[in-house]
């Protein structure tokens, strides 16, 4: 697959989807490249995990194509769909660990049902990751034991267990406060340096977002309003788009500022 | 009345539509319990915390309803004279019904609320979202072990809810009133028949399938539910759903299969 004519790896055309009355998507167009970073940002509600939804699938569109490695995923059959999703990771944004597992239990999973390694392979590997997430130490815990950022790591270190092609972020940072999604920035840089993933971000962390983002993509009222570099997308003249670079940028600085100061309360 | 037929319609297309995803549920589960590969380890759990779990609770259930049976059946025989077929009417009601369907219930409320709370919350907190994104399929993972587990342990907690309940009637009957302990069994060897146990365990084998399938996907399709399945209230309510559901199946399919099989 990889010798595809184009180094496009996720696409969506004219995507339509309603919620009952409400109208979330309506023709929605979206390229996603391989090994490049695309966040999706736009303001709470407006549809971008359901976006997301749709490029694994989970979700299928009234009307439009989801192009996934240059395949219809809403004409192709349930197994191909979960073959394609073989090639995927995701953080989820409550990171959707299993609960009633430990978070060993929860890194092994993908290698325990998808592969046939041995259990002591298994241990090694998952050692691994979770070493390179900081977590030693936390293995036998269960996830109602650990904080929210440590969740996400867990999660984190479960969706590069296979090595994906493509991974998808939900919101990575929300509920973190700052030094925890710089954490997690961090250790998205290094993976994806590593791993040469293609990964797709759904955020509203706005300044900081852009530092990882190769591609900003702004969902308003339904359409994309714009899919630039981060540096045009400050700029852009689109109207949604100024509108939105003026309003989240303020804030958060100042946001910032006041966490800043707590910190040093503290 | 245009606004009533509306509602009607409405809710038997939400009814039909609530039994096809169930009827596809079933078969997928089933297709995924006969496909490879076979893993023996989860489903040794699910027997574990189906069946062996159950035990107790079968145990005491199935001695209370044999000495109800014994205490009862001598008072009402006495009256025709014939306490001595107490062994037979203790034998063949409990076999016949009360084993496999009293097992049922019991079990529904033991381990089929549990199945359904726990698929709920899975479904809730994006669990089996994350299955499937990881191309686990959740059939398989976590529908296919209980299956088999549920069809397994069925046959054997009911067999053992018979065997407590005879001698619980036995208990009642001959060392308490004082029939006698030959004629007790002796009305069991002469009345008991392949027939009847039969019976017993084509009930307890469709009850086992049918209270996993009604927990499980009860559960499985909490975001479907009418009124929103969501949060901790959406997770008891479709709890309480199931149970009372698989209950009211585990009763029908009793008169069915009877009606069937006598």
């Amino acid at each position: 697959m990889s010798d595809a004519p184009n180094d496009i790896v996720i696409e969506l055309k004219d995507v339509h989807k309603a919620f009952g009355a409400q109208k979330v998507l309506r023709g929605v167009h979206l390229q996603v490249r391989e090994g490049t970073t695309l966040v999706i940002v736009g303001a709470s509600g407006q549809g971008k995990s359901v976006i997301l939804k749709h490029m694994l699938g989970l979700v299928k569109p009234e009307q439009g194509e989801v192009l996934v490695f240059g395949r219809d995923l809403t004409r192709i059959r349930a197994r191909e769909v979960k073959e394609i999703r073989t090639h995927f990771g995701v953080l989820f944004q409550n990171a959707a660990l299993f609960d009633s597992m430990t978070v060993f239990d929860n890194v092994a999973l993908p290698l325990r049902e998808r592969t046939k390694v041995g259990e002591e392979r298994i241990r090694a590997s998952v050692m691994e990751k979770l070493d390179l997430m900081d977590l030693l130490g936390a293995e036998d815990k269960y996830p109602a034991q650990i904080s929210g950022g440590m969740r996400k790591r867990v999660g984190l270190a479960r969706a590069l267990m296979l090595n994906p092609r493509v991974v998808f972020f939900d919101e990575p940072t929300t509920g973190l406060d700052v030094h925890k999604s710089n954490e997690i920035y961090r250790l998205f840089h290094r993976t994806q340096q590593q791993l040469k993933y293609t990964a797709v971000i759904v955020s509203h962390d706005v300044p900081k977002i852009f530092k990882l983002a190769d591609t900003v993509a702004l969902l308003a009222e339904g359409v994309i309003q714009g899919c630039m570099s981060p540096e045009e997308f400050q700029l852009a003249e689109n109207p949604l788009i100024r509108e939105f670079v003026e309003t989240t940028m303020g804030p958060i600085y100042s946001s910032d500022k006041e966490e800043s100061i707590l910190y040093e309360t503290l | 009345m245009v606004q009533f037929l509306e509602k009607l319609g409405d809710q038997c297309l939400h009814l039909l539509e609530q039994l096809g995803r169930m009827g596809i549920f079933l078969f997928a589960c089933l297709w995924c319990v006969v496909k490879p590969p076979y893993k023996i380890f989860p489903i040794i759990r699910q027997i574990h915390f189906i069946g062996s779990r159950s035990i107790f609770v079968i145990f005491f259930t199935g001695a209370f309803t044999g000495m109800v049976l014994g205490l009862q059946g001598y008072y009402t025989l006495r009256k025709f004279g014939s306490e001595g077929l107490l062994g037979s009417a203790v034998a063949l009601s409990l076999i016949r019904e009360l084993g496999p369907v009293v097992a049922a219930l019991m079990v529904i409320g033991r381990a089929g609320s549990a199945i359904c709370a726990e698929i709920g919350i899975m479904r809730n907190s994006e669990q089996i979202d994350a299955l499937e994104c990881m191309a686990i399929d959740p059939y398989k993972y976590l529908m296919a072990p209980k299956f088999v587990a549920g069809v397994l342990s069925m046959p054997l907690l009911t067999a053992l809810f018979d065997v407590v309940g005879i001698l619980g009637g036995w208990l009642i009957g001959v060392v308490l009133l004082g029939i006698n302990e030959g004629t007790y069994f002796q009305a069991m060897y002469a009345s008991v028949e392949w027939q009847d146990i039969k019976m017993g365990l084509v009930k307890s084998l469709v009850f086992g399938l049918l209270l996993i399938w009604i927990a499980a996907a009860k559960g499985y399709f909490l975001h479907f539910e009418r009124g929103g399945g969501f949060g901790a209230e959406g997770v008891s309510r479709t709890t309480t759903d199931a149970v009372v559901l698989s209950s009211v199946a585990v009763l029908l399919w009793d008169y069915l299969i009877s009606a069937i099989m006598l």
